[in-house]
């Protein structure tokens, strides 16, 4: 078993509560599953759109992220799969797909020095 | 009894069972914990404010709110319910999960968990009740100990040791699955049968107490008919029996807390609802080749429910039930039942012929009503002073002021030229169908 990250992006954070109820439930679907079939290494969490990018020597403080709404990242987790395959095929559940999001499936790199 | 007091109490039940779901059962202290945060929460502000217009919302938000404080600031210290995974430890799942599980349906799913869990083979029966008022009805150690008349520091000996088999069970029971919901479901109606008969027949002095612990009974038992698995025929029996016999509580007493007996209670004060919904249960107990002890119980109560009047009942149909019960449960107190029995139908005379041919009556020892119903026999035989040494007897055995009173009234009608014509049926008192092994359930646990 390998460990995969999964980045969710596309978020719809405009949704009206009714939709956002309706989005949370399949969420919470998804991750019984995942749960019950012991994917889930790390279920880590979901991420506000805004914040602050702290860059280069100079640590430079901006507000951020600058990337369009759909390309935020919206949340993470960790899971465990067989390999890039089954964590793709893990992935396909996600509900974030119904919105027209995306999941970014990636390996955890192993260091080995 | 407060209106806050009534409301915490029946709340208190159904938050503790939904947030043990969430916490685990290890974790029932930290449980309990949160809904008495949310009480003090709701005396604070409504003391402020007034209470809101749904009070039980407001302590279940309240609860929730501050269950989603402790799981946030906690969730990597500890381990909560297991079968929620990591679920818990997400900002995706955990206040979906939370909202999920105190939904109205979960909860009464949950407190059927928290129901069986209570009624754990490994508890003896008292602890097992003890351990339904605390957790389920929101009785505090002294108002359990007042209602079974036990020291404070035995009955919480008693939960805390019940408390520790809960959280060692690791989860609650899982009632999803039929083969291990109807083997503890005879355990479940047996600690209700035996929660209602505390209530009824019980030795707490205050009648408040004794009616609050049978519609306890009344309203789990309600709660446990919601469940597939537990609409069976012993479960409509038992609840038949309860809501028959509670049918009767308002007419058993008189102001002053002094038991009516059977033949005095004005019927019309019996109520009709429970009745009604009593003999529908009934009917529903009436299928399948089962015959229980509730089932035959709960006839028996039905026959009396008919009767309009006291000499309206149909005694030669309740000696054949009582004969049913002697086949099912022997006990010297079913046969002084039958012999009670015999003795309205038959006369004094076959009455007391038939407690004579009670095998073992050694078992009966302790139990007051036992020379009771040979005072009254005799008394209505014109044996006068053959009944005072036997009211005597049962007045130095009287458990509670309750008793002692109806035995000295009893003594004093001995005094009464031609008592005969006066006496006071005591059927209601003690000798009650429902009460069948009562020494066994007065018998301390270890």
């Amino acid at each position: 078993m390998s460990e995969f990250t999964f980045l969710f992006r596309g978020r719809d954070q405009s949704a009206s509560p009714d939709q956002m109820q309706k989005t949370m439930q399949k969420w919470v679907a998804w991750f019984k599953e995942l749960n019950a079939n012991g994917c889930i290494k790390y279920p880590g969490h979901p991420l506000e759109p805004t914040g602050k990018v702290v860059s280069g020597k100079a640590k430079a403080v901006h507000d951020g992220p600058y990337a369009e709404a759909k390309d935020v990242v919206g949340g993470y987790m960790l899971i465990e799969a067989r390999d890039l395959a089954h964590a793709v095929e893990i992935s396909k559940g996600c509900p974030i797909l119904d919105v027209a999001g995306s999941v970014e499936v990636r390996p955890v790199q192993i260091m080995n020095m | 009894m407060e209106l806050d007091d009534r409301l915490f109490r029946r709340e208190a039940g159904r938050m503790v069972s939904a947030l043990t779901r969430i916490f685990g059962v290890h974790n029932l202290a930290l449980a309990e914990d949160v809904v008495q945060d949310a009480f003090c929460r709701a005396l604070e502000v409504w003391g402020m404010r007034g209470a809101p217009d749904n009070p039980s919302a407001w302590l279940m938000t309240t609860a929730r709110n501050r269950a989603l404080d402790v799981l946030r600031r906690q969730r990597t210290a500890k381990t909560f319910a297991p079968e929620l995974g990591r679920l818990l430890d997400s900002e995706w799942t955990l206040a979906p999960l939370v909202d999920e599980i105190l939904a109205a349906d979960a909860i009464q799913d949950s407190m059927l968990r928290m129901m069986f869990s209570c009624c754990h083979p490994r508890l003896s029966e008292p602890a097992q009740v003890a351990l339904i008022l605390n957790i389920l009805c929101g009785f505090s150690v002294d108002e359990i100990a007042s209602a079974f008349t036990s020291g404070h520091a035995a009955v919480e000996k008693r939960i805390m040791r019940g408390k520790k088999v809960l959280a060692e069970s690791k989860r609650l029971f899982d009632t999803t699955v039929p083969a291990d919901f109807s083997g503890r479901l005879p355990g479940v109606h047996r600690a209700l049968y035996l929660l209602f008969n505390e209530g009824y027949h019980g030795a707490s002095p205050a009648a408040s107490v004794r009616l609050e612990l049978c519609n306890e009974a009344i309203r789990l038992i309600a709660a446990l008919l919601q469940h597939p698995l537990a609409m069976t025929p012993t479960t409509y029996a038992l609840a038949a029996l309860m809501t028959l016999t509670a049918a009767r509580l308002p007419a058993r007493t008189d102001s002053c807390g002094n038991l009516i007996a059977l033949f005095e209670q004005d019927r019309t004060l019996w109520d009709r609802t429970r009745l009604d919904d009593g003999m529908r249960l009934l009917e529903l107990s009436a299928s399948g080749p089962e015959l229980t002890a509730y089932h035959i119980e709960g006839a028996i109560a039905s026959v009396h429910a008919m009767a309009r009047r006291a000499d309206d009942t149909d005694w030669s149909r309740i000696i054949s039930l009582y004969d049913s019960l002697m086949r099912i449960n022997g006990s010297p107190i079913v046969a002084l039942n039958r012999a009670i029995a015999i003795a309205q139908r038959d006369g004094p005379e076959r009455g007391l012929a038939a407690i004579e041919a009670i095998a073992n009556p050694d078992r009966l020892a302790g139990y007051p009503f036992y020379p009771a119903a040979l005072g009254e026999l005799e008394l209505r035989h014109g044996n006068p002073e053959r009944a005072r040494a036997h009211f005597e007897e049962a007045l130095a055995r009287a458990r509670n002021p309750m008793e002692r009173r109806f035995f000295e009234q009893r003594l004093a009608a001995c005094e009464v030229p031609n008592a005969r014509a006066t006496v006071a049926q005591f059927w209601e008192s003690g000798l009650d169908a429902s009460q069948t092994d009562d020494e066994e359930e007065a018998a301390p646990s270890a």
